[in-house]
């Protein structure tokens, strides 16, 4: 038998990944930073890809001159109405097909076989029903909307204890405060993660109904832009619907901060 | 609180899932103001039981009688107490407290209600923790606590220490019996625990294996606060008791292997 002798080794080094403070920071500057220096230098021809100084000056114009306000006004109010919408009515139908063995099977019949339709697809058809107005804008969003927040819902109250709402009942609560101070908390946390997955949704939406018929909106200013070869605007349209996404993403985070603290 | 004077008669109980028969013709009285335990093999059948007394179950066949008079600021008078504590994880230890309050109690009323069980349970420093962050002895402590601020007529306990570790069982058995005894309140307490059997029991009823049936019911007429467990007579219940039980219980292990 060979001999073993000596001191134990620490063997779980890896695969434990911390967080470096600032450099994510770093990076992203410093991505900013070689983009510029390119373009400066000539190596990026800039009609293709502006540099970060023309796309800031084209930012700075549009807001100066409010056009940039009138734009982001137009799909901001699309955004919160068509979400609204469809978020309101997914959760009223994901709480009946999650509570209710009557509306279970026919709501997910409908819900599975609208849900893998892409959603722009029925842009056309949305403006022959609503016009080429509003209504097919936001028609479209709250569509997109609705059924991934209907299947999220009802996975939420899937996923409240049996056994607390057995404690409601066993403790003689009505069925509406069973319902609200049970199944409703307990649902919100699948809820909210489902609101992360609906705006990045609504969000790409609101850019395509946008670009296929509307004046106003980002999604159209873009387009128009893009018409025009004024890539400057182009960028700059861009880089507001990126800060738009993370705007909401920030929104979203402090709500699920404030709503779900007890996890 | 002056006591329970709530019997529970439970005659010719029977119940079946499906095709599968869990409960055959049981008979049992819990009496007034005493402890009732069921014991019996784990899939006998003692959790359905409990849900037929508690009314959380339609029983295939008997009735539950409840008898007597619950006292006046009772609001639920079978109240149940669960092994896996049924918190909810949103709420404080207080909101939990109140949740069974609410709606049938003005709020400074309930508020009083609230810390005067809080305090019968040794949570008082705990109003404001989250679930999470207790143990499951504490956790426990504020089933018990909802438990009592309704002022129940009887109480339902399904092996209520179970997730517990010994320590934790043996300090919540005192505590139990102190409360239960002061109480007064009528009780059902189900357990796979003969030690807690002959320590909380006032009549202990055996169930055989399923479908379960009642096969023994044993009397221990002594009050439970201050029993100990190294009592002689009560280590030779407990040994009458695990006689009875033992090869049903083996059979009832196997059984579940093999579904
Ligand atoms: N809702 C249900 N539907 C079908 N079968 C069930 C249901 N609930 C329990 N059973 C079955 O009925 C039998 C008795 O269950 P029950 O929970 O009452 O037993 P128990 O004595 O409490 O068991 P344990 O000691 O494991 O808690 C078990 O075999 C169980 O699998
Ligand atoms: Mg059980």
């Amino acid at each position: 038998m060979p001999d073993i002798a000596g001191p134990v080794r620490f063997r779980a080094r890896g695969f434990a990944p911390r967080s470096i403070p600032g450099a994510a920071a770093a990076t992203l500057l410093g991505v900013v930073a070689l983009w510029q220096a390119g373009a400066s230098a000539g190596v990026i021809p800039t009609l293709f890809l502006p540099p970060p100084v023309s796309i800031v000056r084209a930012l700075y114009q549009l807001a100066i001159s409010g056009e940039l306000w009138l734009h982001l006004g137009a799909s901001l109010q699309r955004l919160a109405i068509g979400w609204t919408l469809g978020t309101v009515c997914g959760i009223a139908l994901g709480f009946a097909v999650g509570l209710s063995s009557w509306l279970r099977s026919p709501g997910m019949a409908v819900v599975s076989a609208l849900f893998p339709i892409p959603k722009i697809a029925l842009v056309p058809l949305f403006i022959i029903w609503f016009g080429i107005g509003e209504g097919s804008k936001v028609a479209t969003l709250a569509f997109g909307v609705f059924f991934p927040t209907v299947i999220n819902t009802a996975a939420g109250v899937d996923a409240v204890s049996r056994n607390l709402v057995r404690m409601g009942q066993a403790f003689g609560l009505s069925n509406a405060a069973i319902l609200r101070k049970v199944v409703l908390p307990g649902a919100l946390p699948a809820i909210l993660s489902g609101f992360r997955v609906t705006t990045s949704i609504a969000i790409i939406l609101l850019v395509a109904a946008e670009m296929i018929g509307a004046e106003r909106g980002i999604g159209a200013f873009v387009l128009q832009a893009g018409n025009l070869y004024d890539t400057d605007n182009l960028l700059a349209g861009i880089v507001v619907l990126s800060l738009l996404g993370q705007l909401v993403a920030w929104v979203l985070g402090r709500l699920e901060r404030a709503l779900l603290g007890w996890r | 609180m002056s006591g329970s004077s709530v019997r529970l008669t439970i005659s010719g109980v029977g119940h079946r899932y499906d095709d599968l028969p869990v409960l055959e013709e049981i008979d049992l009285v819990a009496d007034a103001g005493r402890v009732l335990v069921l014991i019996g093999p784990s899939g006998c059948g003692k959790s359905t039981l409990l849900g037929i007394i508690g009314g959380l179950i339609v029983p295939t066949a008997g009735t539950v009688r409840m008898d007597g008079q619950v006292a006046e600021d009772c609001l639920n008078p079978l109240t149940p107490v669960f092994q896996d504590f049924a918190l909810l994880p949103w709420r404080s230890v207080a909101g939990n407290v109140s949740l069974v309050l609410e709606g049938r109690l003005p709020r400074r009323e309930r508020e009083a209600r609230v810390a005067e069980v809080l305090a019968l349970t040794g949570l008082g420093d705990f109003a404001g923790a989250w679930p999470k962050q207790l143990s499951g002895g504490m956790r426990q402590r504020v089933g018990i606590a909802r438990a009592l601020a309704v002022r129940p007529a009887c109480l339902l306990m399904d092996e209520p220490l179970s997730a517990l570790d010994a320590q934790t069982r043996a300090l919540l058995l005192d505590e139990f019996a102190e409360l239960i005894e002061r109480a007064g309140t009528t009780t059902v307490y189900v357990t796979h625990n003969l030690n807690e059997a002959v320590r909380l029991g006032h009549r202990i009823a055996v169930l055989s294996r399923r479908p379960g049936r009642v096969r023994a019911v044993l009397e221990i007429d002594r009050p439970i606060n201050g029993r100990s467990a190294a009592d002689p007579s009560l280590v030779a219940i407990e040994q009458q008791l695990w006689d009875m039980i033992r090869d049903d219980a083996v059979l009832a292990e196997r059984e579940r292997v093999i579904a």
